[in-house]
C-alpha cells in the first residue's frame, strides 16, 4: 500500500512539473504555418513509435534549450489522439521542454499538401519557416547533427 | 557527322550517370520482379500475368501503421483475389535497422495471421526503388495490359489509419472496384503518413 501511495505521490509530482502535449486540430497547426514575426519556426513532425524520431529529438530540444528570441521550436506529434497519455508519460520521461502539440486529424490527405506539397507523408520530417521572408525549407528525413544550424542559418543570411 | 557522335556520347553518359530511374507514376509499365516468399519460394509478378491486375502493398511486421491496417490489408485480398487482383506484400526495410522485420519475424506473422497471399522480403530493396515506395503500408494498384503491369493507383489504403470502420473513403477499394467495371478511377493518388521505409546505409 505504502508502495502505491509512492508511486501515486511521484506521479502527481512528475504531472505537475511536467509539460503536457495540447491536442488540436489541422487550424491550429495552420495559424501556427501562417503566423507572423520576425522568427523562423523549426515544426518537427514526429510520433513516439517512431524510432528515426525520437532518436532526433535531442537536437530540437537542445536547440530550443538555447532560448534564442529568434527561433521558435514545435514539435508535432502524429501519435493517434487516442494514446494521448502515452505521448504525455513520453514527454515527462523524456523531459521534453519544447511545446508539443498533437495533431488530431486522421485523413492525412485533407491536410498533408497544406503543410507542403512534396511531403510523400513519412516522418521524421521537418519544416523551417523564415516568418520575415516567407521563406521555407522541408526536410523529409532524420537531421544529422548540426543540421538544424546550418539550415537556419540558410534560411537567415540571405 | 562528328557533333553527332559527340552528341551521342554525351547522351550515353548523361544516361550512365543517371542510372536511377524515377519512381513509377500513374500508367508507367512496371518492371517485372522476383522476390523471395515467406514459404521460400520466388515469386514473380509475372506468375499474376493472368490475373486482371495485383495490388502490391509495401508493408511491414513493425510500423503502427503496418499494425493498424493489417487486418484490412488481408481483407482486400479476401475480397478481390477471386475477383482478379489478389494481394502481393513486399517488406522492404533492411532487417539491420529494423531486426523485427527479419525473414524470420516475417515469416511467424504471416503464420500468425494465416496470410493467403505472398509476404515477400526486398533484400537489395531495389523493387522498392523502382516502385518509389516511401512508407509502409504504401499500395500500388496495378492493372494487367497483355504482358504489362501498369500502375492504376498509388497512395494510402483508406483515410482513417485507426479505424477502418471510421473510413469515409476506401481509396484502393474505389481503384479496384473502377478497373473491374472498367470505368475511370476516382482518386489515383493520395499520400499515407506512415513509417518512412529502413534503407540500408
Amino acid at each position: 500500500m505504502s508502495k502505491l501511495i509512492f508511486l501515486y505521490l511521484f506521479s502527481l509530482n512528475v504531472w505537475s512539473f511536467a509539460q503536457q502535449a495540447e491536442v488540436i486540430k489541422f487550424d491550429r497547426l495552420h495559424s501556427l504555418l501562417e503566423e507572423k514575426g520576425e522568427k523562423v519556426q523549426v515544426i518537427n513532425f514526429w510520433a513516439t513509435w517512431c524510432a528515426p524520431c525520437v532518436k532526433e529529438l535531442p537536437l530540437f530540444e537542445a536547440l530550443n534549450a538555447r532560448n534564442e528570441p529568434t527561433i521558435k521550436v514545435t514539435l508535432v506529434s502524429l501519435d493517434f489522439a487516442d494514446e494521448i497519455k502515452k505521448v504525455n508519460s513520453f514527454i515527462s520521461r523524456r523531459k521534453i521542454r519544447s511545446e508539443v502539440l498533437l495533431l488530431d486529424e486522421i485523413d492525412y490527405n485533407s491536410w498533408i499538401d497544406r503543410v507542403e506539397k512534396s511531403w510523400g507523408g513519412a516522418i521524421p520530417a521537418t519544416l523551417f519557416i523564415n516568418q520575415s521572408t516567407g521563406q521555407r525549407k522541408f526536410v523529409d528525413r532524420e537531421l544529422k547533427d548540426g543540421e538544424l544550424e546550418e539550415i537556419i542559418a540558410s534560411l537567415t543570411n540571405q | 557527322m562528328k557533333t553527332i557522335k559527340l552528341i551521342l556520347t554525351l547522351i550515353c553518359v548523361a544516361a550512365l550517370v543517371s542510372f536511377e530511374n524515377p519512381p513509377y507514376e500513374i500508367g508507367d509499365a512496371v518492371s517485372d520482379f522476383k522476390l523471395k516468399n515467406v514459404d521460400g519460394k520466388m515469386i514473380s509478378l509475372s506468375d499474376y500475368k493472368d490475373q486482371k491486375g495485383a495490388i502490391v502493398i509495401f508493408d511491414c511486421n513493425t510500423c503502427p501503421y503496418s499494425k493498424a491496417y493489417n487486418d484490412r490489408i488481408i481483407e482486400l485480398n479476401s475480397k478481390y483475389s477471386a475477383k482478379g487482383f489478389p494481394v502481393i506484400t513486399i517488406n522492404p526495410n533492411d532487417p539491420e535497422i529494423s531486426p523485427g522485420d527479419s525473414f524470420k519475424e516475417m515469416a511467424s506473422l504471416a503464420k500468425k495471421k494465416n496470410y493467403t497471399f505472398p509476404y515477400l522480403q526486398d533484400e537489395t530493396q531495389q523493387v522498392t526503388r523502382s516502385f518509389g515506395a516511401t512508407n509502409t503500408p504504401h499500395v500500388f494498384v496495378l492493372k494487367t495490359s497483355g504482358q504489362n503491369f501498369n500502375v492504376a493507383y498509388i497512395g494510402t489504403i483508406d483515410n482513417n489509419s485507426r479505424d477502418g470502420s471510421a473510413a469515409t473513403k476506401k481509396y484502393v477499394e474505389e481503384a479496384v472496384d473502377a478497373l473491374l467495371e472498367n470505368k475511370s478511377i476516382p482518386t489515383t493518388r493520395t499520400k499515407a503518413i506512415g513509417c518512412g521505409i529502413k534503407w540500408k546505409d
